[in-house]
This record gives structure tokens, C-alpha cells and sequence, in this order.
């Protein structure tokens, strides 16, 4: 069987979602999927929170998630980039304001990298 | 005798079905992704399908990490527009062929390709922006679908290899079937991306383009590679890649090859390639 995976060769910049961020992201995963029904977001577009307190969230993720820090989310909590994209209706930030974060960049800055940048 | 005609590696990028929804099919930089696809639109036209199999993956819309399967098949009459977080795409619920559905889990799961059957499942970008830009589908889509989700967000996943064994077994299948149907099948997602870490938003037109080669002439070669492989030299996300593969294996190798297209514009490399069969 060739190996799939070299754990031995981190890629740089980079989480493989697997099984062990798979468990460390289960909460806050989960948490995020609750935005896919309407009712959740307009739950928590109401009160923060209390919708958080009902998740039984963590202290860190409560304090990423309130200073929108979603490369805190992902990389110390183990959110997953499709599930925590689920948030951007009532944060306002969609994949490129997440992913210049990520790249420790303004958006801006982001932008500029592309090629074709109305294609956003 | 059921057959499949033809076969479309498509991304499934979900800003593409935004920009659709908002009508910016004519901005200059998204007039180039659009554009690519009319001309498989017509073919299409042409080829008349009576069926499309979709191989796609749920990036959590109707499939969570509580119970992720390796690999589903969608039995339903009708698949709703899923919720991703945002509010469903203004699209009609698409159709399915829950006899053809259930033929197929049949001689898959006796081919030993252990499918999760879906009686009750909704539809996302994956599935929809491929559906969304090859057919037109006002008031209602012209093909009935058979969806089949692959887990390639959430890893281990299958190896290439399997992924292009299951579109093996998809051919056996669809052959054993007594209906007269017109087949075509999608392989969607990629290519080049990575969506998480420092590294985001890296591409690799060079390895796309290999691989829109190879996808077409060498299939083989790219069942060799590994997951590393490809998240090394594409990006974590790239690993969508290889359901390209299932489409690959459900196709004979007495192809031709109807239209390729390849634009990078943010942070996906969007390739696009249709196979007809000539027999
Ligand atoms: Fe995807």
C-alpha cells in the first residue's frame, strides 16, 4: 500500500484536515454548521452570546469568534475552512477577507496578488 | 442497453454560482469561466443525455463530520438546493432517477464498492455549479441526475486509484442497466487551491495543465499519485482532483476530446475538459 500521507514532510503553510482536527474542530465545527438553517443565524445576528453560551463554546473560541479571528478558529481550534465560511452571512466576511487573514495580509494586499481580481 | 456518451471534468468553484445569481456572466473577468462552457453546452444539446452522474463532494450542506461517508449515491426523486449558510441558490430542485439510483447502489455494492445510499439528500455548489453552468435549466433542468459524493474533505480519503476504480465499476454498471439511457458523467472540483494556513490561495498552472493532458490521454499516470503528492505540489484542497477520476474510469479509451478550456483568476485554477466517446 503506498503511504498517502508523509507525516514526516509538513507542508508549509498548511493543515491537512484529518482525524485528530477533525475531533479538536468537532465543537466549533459543528457550531458553524448550525448556520446552514436560518433560524440559527438570525439567532445569533440577535444575540452572540447567548448563541454561543447555547454551543457550550470554549473561552478561546468565543474570544476568536468575537474578534473575528478566523485564522485563531482554524488553526487553534481546528475549524474547517468550508464549515467556518458558513459564518460569513452574519460576519460579513466572506473566503478572501478569511484567506488574507490567513496569509497574515490586509485584503488589500490580498487583491493584489490575483490575476483577475473582479473574478472574486 | 444503458450507455455512457460522454464524459466533463469541470471545477465546482462556489463564487462562479454567485456570480451567475448576480448576472456578471459579461464582467470581464468572469466573461472568460462563462464563456468556456457554451460551447459543452451545445454539445450537449446535441449528445442528448438522458441521465447525469455527478461525482462531487458535500463541503457541509446536507453531510457533516458526525457521519461522513467515503462514498454516497443519491435515491431520490428530487434533490433540493441546499443551505450552505447563505440561503439557497434560486435554482429548481433538481430530478432524479431513484430506480436508476438504486441499479446502480445495487451492482456497485456487489462490486464491492460499498455505497451509502441517500434517500433524502440537498445539493451544493459541488454538485450545482457544474449542473448550473453545462445545461440550461429554466423552468426546469433537462436530465435527471444520480449525485455520488466522494469524501475528500476529510481525510483519510479514498486513494486516486479507488476513486478511478469506482468510475470502473460505474461503467459496469450503467452497462447492466436494461433502459435505454444516454449517459454523461461529471468529475468536479479543483483544480490547483488551498483554502487553509499561510499558504492560501496557492496555484499550480503548470500541474493543472499536466493534468488536463494526462486526464485525457494517461489516466493511469495520475491514479499513481498520492494525497501528499498532490497537496505538495496543488494545495491541500486539490485533492478534489481525484473525482476527475471516476468520470475518467466510467470512460472507454476511444475518446474524443470536445472542448478544454483553463482560466486562474483568484484562487482556484478552473479547468474544464469534455470527452464524447466515439463508439
Ligand atoms: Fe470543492
Amino acid at each position: 500500500m503506498a503511504a498517502q500521507r508523509d507525516k514526516s514532510r509538513t507542508i508549509p503553510g498548511t493543515t491537512v484536515f484529518d482525524g485528530a482536527e477533525s475531533r479538536k474542530g468537532y465543537r466549533i465545527n459543528k457550531f458553524a454548521m448550525s448556520f446552514t438553517k436560518p433560524e440559527n443565524r438570525t439567532a445569533f445576528t440577535a444575540d452572540e452570546e447567548a448563541y454561543m453560551e447555547s454551543w457550550s463554546l470554549s473561552d478561546p473560541e468565543r474570544q476568536f469568534l468575537r474578534d473575528r479571528d478566523y485564522r485563531g478558529l482554524i488553526e487553534e481550534c481546528g475549524g474547517n475552512i468550508y464549515m467556518i465560511m458558513k459564518l460569513g452571512t452574519c460576519t460579513g466576511h466572506g473566503l478572501y477577507h478569511v484567506g488574507a487573514q490567513l496569509r497574515g495580509q490586509t485584503f488589500e494586499e490580498f487583491m493584489a496578488t490575483r490575476t483577475a481580481s473582479g473574478a472574486r | 442497453m444503458a450507455k455512457i456518451v460522454g464524459g466533463i471534468g469541470t471545477s465546482h468553484v462556489p463564487s462562479i454560482g454567485k456570480a451567475y445569481d448576480m448576472g456578471q456572466q459579461e464582467e470581464p473577468d468572469w466573461k472568460p469561466v462563462f464563456d468556456a462552457y457554451k460551447p459543452v453546452q451545445k454539445w450537449l444539446v446535441d449528445l442528448k443525455p438522458d441521465v447525469a452522474i455527478v461525482v462531487y463532494n458535500d463541503h457541509g450542506s446536507s453531510m457533516f463530520f458526525d457521519k461522513y461517508p467515503t462514498f454516497a449515491i443519491g435515491a431520490a426523486d428530487s434533490y433540493p438546493i441546499g443551505d450552505e449558510g447563505w440561503g439557497p441558490r434560486p435554482l429548481p430542485d433538481v430530478p432524479g432517477n431513484p430506480e436508476f439510483s438504486w441499479h446502480l447502489a445495487e451492482e456497485l455494492v456487489y462490486n464491492e464498492f460499498d455505497m451509502t445510499v441517500c434517500q433524502e439528500l440537498s445539493v451544493e455548489h459541488g454538485f450545482l455549479v457544474p449542473m448550473n453552468l453545462c445545461f440550461p435549466h429554466e423552468p426546469s433542468w433537462p436530465v435527471k441526475t444520480v449525485p455520488i459524493a466522494i469524501n475528500v474533505i476529510q481525510h483519510p480519503l479514498p486513494t486516486a486509484l479507488r476513486c478511478y476504480k469506482l468510475g470502473q465499476a460505474i461503467r459496469q454498471a450503467v452497462e447492466a442497466c436494461e433502459d435505454d439511457l444516454r449517459v454523461v458523467i461529471f468529475g468536479t472540483g479543483g483544480m490547483s487551491h488551498q483554502l487553509n494556513g499561510a499558504r492560501f490561495g496557492h496555484l499550480n498552472n503548470a500541474f493543472d495543465n499536466d493534468f488536463l493532458d494526462k486526464i485525457e490521454s494517461d489516466p493511469l499516470a495520475l491514479t499513481k499519485l498520492t494525497h501528499q503528492q498532490i497537496m505538495e505540489e496543488a494545495g491541500a484542497e486539490a485533492v478534489e482532483l481525484i473525482m476527475w477520476l471516476t468520470m475518467r474510469g466510467a470512460l472507454s479509451d476511444d475518446l474524443t476530446r470536445v472542448h478544454r478550456n483553463y482560466y486562474a483568476p483568484m484562487t482556484t485554477g478552473m479547468g474544464l475538459i469534455a470527452l464524447e466517446e466515439n463508439a
